[in-house]
């Protein structure tokens, strides 16, 4: 049965303020059932105050292959990170 | 209604008033929540998919969940140093006041999902009344459980619709799934002595006040699902005085093996 339904992806918001994380997918017939079982599978230890579901089929992923092209441009772009600023103590989530 | 010929009270508290009442009614309120849960249990391993798996899994420990909180404050009412445990697994089958729709065997998923339906609608409606209990304790576990049940109501409305409305297959199976249990459906509305004298007392609600709800709330799933409600049957009553079915003893012989067999087991 499951096998014939469709993957969907599953994002959990682990507490107001946070951005949802990706955690896992879960195969269901359509998006209502998705959130259901996103829901018994991935929130059954408080880990959530909300979720997405995202067919898997919808997720456009970059090609293994463009690696070179896509992501080792960025790697001697120092100046592109954040570090010459102070951050104060009592800011999070950054 | 057929009359069935009166059992003597097996149970320490069932015949007085006060909190002989309470102990009756707590005990039937546990013995749902349990043998459904255990029920539910059984199909750990063996669902239709892993999510589903799960899904059941987590209803079966809510209910679980429920009827220890229930069954320890019987035991507590009773005061005859027995715990949620004991009444759990040293009583025998005639001692269990669970309705005959809880015991009934989980069938396909479709008779599963068809008993969760029916049943979990009429739980939501009676937790949803029951917050309001003279009893606190009571009061209290049923606003903390009444959010679970609303979860199990949703979860099986949408699968008697995926079901009804789906493949030629599954609307077959929800359909004798349905049939299976409607006859059961009457005995949660029954008005017993124990039932009036807790309605009456304010521990406990008149479930007939709500049966209008119950009605409407079943008739719009099952409308949507594309499903006639199942036809009249003769009623089965009677399992609040301990008459059940064959099936309970089996369920039971599984639940109640292992501390019957090893009473001092701890784990």
């Amino acid at each position: 049965m499951s096998k014939d339904w469709p993957l969907w992806e599953v994002f959990v918001r682990s507490r107001g303020g946070m951005a949802h994380r990706h955690v896992g997918s879960v195969h269901a017939p359509d998006a209502e059932i998705a959130l259901r079982h996103a829901r018994d599978t991935y929130t059954r230890r408080m880990e959530g105050v909300s979720l997405w579901v995202v067919p898997s089929a919808s997720i456009v992923a970059s090609d293994p292959s463009d690696d070179a092209a896509m992501f080792d441009p960025a790697q001697d772009k120092i100046y592109r990170h954040p570090t010459f600023y102070s951050i104060p103590d009592d800011v999070k989530h950054i | 209604m057929a009359s069935l010929p009166p059992f003597p009270p097996r149970n320490s508290r069932e015949s007085g008033s006060g909190e002989d009442v309470l102990f009756a009614y707590l005990l039937r309120l546990g013995d749902d929540s349990l043998i459904l849960g255990q029920r539910l249990g059984e199909w750990c391993g063996h669902a239709p998919s892993v999510e589903v798996d799960l899904s059941l899994a987590n209803m079966a420990l809510d209910l679980i969940g429920q009827a220890t909180f229930f069954l320890d404050r019987a035991a507590e009412v009773e005061g005859r140093g027995r715990d949620g445990d004991r009444l759990a697994f040293h009583r025998d089958v005639l001692d269990f006041r669970n309705c005959w729709l809880v015991e009934q065997p989980n069938g396909d998923f479709a008779q599963t999902m068809a008993r969760q339906f029916l049943f979990s609608t009429w739980q939501k409606l009676l937790f949803g009344h029951l917050v309001g209990s003279t009893d606190a304790t009571l009061a209290a576990i049923a606003e903390k459980a009444v959010k679970e049940v609303t979860y199990h109501q949703d979860l099986a409305s949408e699968w008697i619709i995926r079901l009804g409305d789906g493949t030629d297959e599954s609307r077959r199976r929800m359909i004798e799934g349905l049939d299976w249990m409607a006859r059961f459906v009457p005995e949660l509305f029954e008005m017993d002595e124990i039932a009036v004298a807790a309605a009456e007392s304010g521990i406990g609600v008149d479930v007939t006040h709500f049966r209008g709800d119950y009605d409407r709330i079943t008739g719009e799933v099952l409308r949507e699902a594309g499903l006639e409600r199942p036809a009249e049957q003769r009623p089965v009553l009677g399992g609040r005085r301990g008459h059940h079915g064959e099936h309970l003893g089996h369920l039971l012989c599984a639940m109640q093996f292992l501390p019957r067999t090893y009473p001092d087991a701890t784990w």
